[in-house]
């Protein structure tokens, strides 16, 4: 489903997300780790934006900070015009009944000691939503939706397969009748021929509840089959902002460039791959200037003693890169 | 053929625990040819990594014991060997490379003494030529500043680095055969794609034969000459990638191919295979696909399916064919 309006739903204004490093005895400061350094970005209503990048470039902790699981070092991130960052705690309860995740690793974000009606039924009463009749009807309809049966919901989550775990936990997301739902990773732990049955049931509650998603995946054919706009981020930074079609078939930043060459595929690449050097810098000590110019392959002069921002090359397609000013 | 460096007939590896017995490997058929890269390929559990800890005997044994089978290397039966002639074979003419870098190396050892040891114990080499030997490799395989790297430990490298690391090790006795289990599962896609040229220029360069075992078709398009696709501790179907790729003749090969997301068409729902992958202490009776399979006929329920020779090359076990 295409985006219903252009009506923001989240905006991110120049969010970081720094964990400091200590050292020694007296736990001296010495460096932060600048997981998420600098980010703006907005959501709009039913839109599916895909965040892509390498491990360690902050894109998980990007989805943990929206939802204030983790507490920002500075920025905003307004929700319908509210500022999370400001929210105290009965605020932060009602924001996220809007704002929901799903994990990429079922085993580890549902409860062994808790059966599937319980865990998709805990949101609900955690909200204090309905009396139990009404909550045990809920959670029938939320278990058909996600295509479990009514009767497993007895059954523990040891019981069920990786794909059922993430069904339950698309249940648990749904519960709340979510605005906006962030996907860390949901397939990646899942088996091929499983992937496309969840990539599939995650389409069509989007489709039938306008959802806006936040889709956090390192799988370029995942995000190019999932979303509506694509943001590229390295090292804490977005990269590349622009819609699926213009990023896929017109890539601007030789990181984008090459992360699309990297992808192994069924055709026998025309151009040659893009083998990028080295690997990802460690983000307690990023290189100087752009943080991607020690494995670029179009660096420029310029490159390792300034930083590029963000800028509009053509509508909608954002680029942080010296090439392009 | 007299090429196979490797044959594999009918084995079967079985874990034999409390709540009955894992069939993990049920009858796997396969030969390995000289010089190229046979791509076992299949979903978690569907016994690629079982079959190829069988032929290195890597597994515990009890619970696990290969109950028939034959793997025919040089003239020897593997399955057949005292653990002492299977321990001279491991590393030195059958090497292996893990999917998780982390865990395949001892934390409190440096990465020089950790490829020297294993040198030492196959080659006649002292301790300052197997060390010039660690070296090169390790250059070989792309690291820079090799010497330095030698006097590391494993957490100070990352993962594609130790992912080298592993295959410069695999690599350090000259093995006949290199079997890599998911070398590029547990990495990033820029990286994924440094380790994949790496196998491509071992196959140019050595003409290495490589048993490559990966879930990711679009890996075995990029490197593999062949494949075997493997179901519920079968081989459902062997023929040359392309064939498999274009031509799959099995619905579960078919079912494989169409259920990814590709990047040159975005559209739509994507297909996909129902149901789970089957339990393997309660494999279902007959063909071992049949409850996910779209075109299952009345005996898939009853009886295994036989293998049938499509052509030369492409074999599949299938009754749609039979």
């Amino acid at each position: 489903m295409k985006p219903k309006s252009d009506h923001r739903l989240l905006q991110i204004k120049n969010l970081k997300k720094y964990y400091p490093v200590t050292a020694g005895f007296f736990s001296r400061h010495i460096g932060d780790i600048k997981a998420v350094d600098g980010v703006t970005l907005d959501i709009k209503e039913g839109e599916i934006i895909g965040l892509v990048g390498e491990s360690g470039c902050g894109k998980s902790t990007l989805g943990k900070t929206i939802p204030k699981l983790e507490e920002p070092t500075s920025g905003e991130i307004l929700y319908q015009g509210t500022d999370i960052t400001k929210l105290d705690k009965r605020g932060l309860v009602e924001l996220r009944k809007e704002i929901q995740i799903i994990f990429q690793d079922p085993d580890a974000s549902l409860d062994p000691r808790m059966n599937a009606g319980d865990s998709i039924c805990e949101p609900l009463i955690i909200h204090k939503i309905g009396d139990e009749k009404t909550r045990m009807d809920r959670v029938a309809e939320l278990m058909e939706q996600v295509g479990l049966e009514t009767r497993q919901a007895n059954l523990y989550p040891h019981e069920f397969s990786g794909g059922q775990k993430q069904r339950i936990g698309i249940a648990r997301a749904l519960a709340m009748n979510p605005s906006l739902i962030i996907a860390d990773e949901p397939v990646s732990a899942l088996d091929v021929s499983i992937q496309a049955q969840i990539l599939n049931l995650m389409m069509d509650v989007q489709e039938k509840f306008g959802l806006a998603y936040l889709l956090i995946a390192h799988d370029l054919s995942v995000i190019r089959h999932m979303a509506h706009r694509v943001a590229i981020m390295y090292l804490g930074k977005i990269v590349e902002l622009a819609n699926k079609k213009e990023l896929f078939e017109n890539p601007l930043h030789p990181y984008t460039e090459a992360l699309l060459s990297a992808v192994p595929s069924f055709k026998p690449k025309d151009k040659g791959r893009i083998l990028l050097r080295g690997d990802v810098p460690s983000p307690l000590n990023p290189p100087s200037g752009c943080h991607f110019h020690p494995r670029c392959h179009r660096v420029l002069p310029i490159c390792n003693q300034q930083e590029p921002g963000l800028t509009e090359v053509s509508e909608g397609h954002f680029i942080s890169c010296h090439l392009y000013r | 053929m007299n090429n196979a460096i490797l044959k594999v007939n009918d084995l079967k590896t079985y874990f034999f625990t409390s709540r009955g017995i894992v069939k993990a490997v049920d009858g796997v058929d396969f030969e390995l040819r000289r010089g190229e890269c046979l791509c076992l390929v299949g979903e978690s559990g569907c016994g690629k990594t079982v079959t190829a800890l069988s032929i290195l005997r890597l597994f515990d044994s009890p619970p696990g014991k290969i109950v028939c089978g034959k793997i025919s290397y040089d003239g020897l039966n593997l399955t057949r060997c005292s653990s002492k002639q299977i321990r001279q074979i491991r590393g030195k003419d059958i090497a292996m490379v893990f999917q998780e870098a982390q865990s395949a190396l001892n934390p409190v050892l440096t990465i020089g003494d950790q490829i020297i040891e294993q040198i030492k114990l196959h080659l006649p080499l002292d301790h300052s030529m197997a060390r010039d030997r660690a070296i090169t490799l390790l250059s070989e395989m792309g690291i820079p500043s090799a010497e330095r790297v030698m006097s590391y430990y494993p957490h100070q490298l990352s993962g594609g680095m130790k992912q080298r690391v592993l295959i410069a090790m695999s690599l350090s006795c000259d093995p006949q055969i290199l079997i890599a289990d998911e070398p590029t599962t547990a990495v990033d896609v820029t990286i994924k794609a440094q380790i994949l040229d790496i196998f491509r220029e071992l196959k140019a360069r050595r003409q290495m034969s490589t048993l490559f075992i990966t879930h990711d078709l679009a890996v075995v398009a990029e490197i593999g000459d062949r494949a075997a696709v493997m179901y519920g501790g079968k081989d459902v179907e062997t023929a040359p990638v392309s064939e498999i790729i274009e031509n799959p003749k099995h619905p579960y090969t078919s079912g494989l191919i169409e259920c990814l997301p590709d990047t040159s068409k975005s559209t739509g729902r994507l297909a996909s295979i129902p149901g789970a992958t089957p339990n393997p202490i309660q494999m279902p009776q007959g063909c071992a696909f049949h409850p996910r399979c779209p075109k299952v006929m009345k005996i898939c329920r009853r009886q295994e399916p036989p293998e049938t020779t499509i052509s030369k090359e492409h074999k599949v076990s299938c009754h749609l064919y039979t």
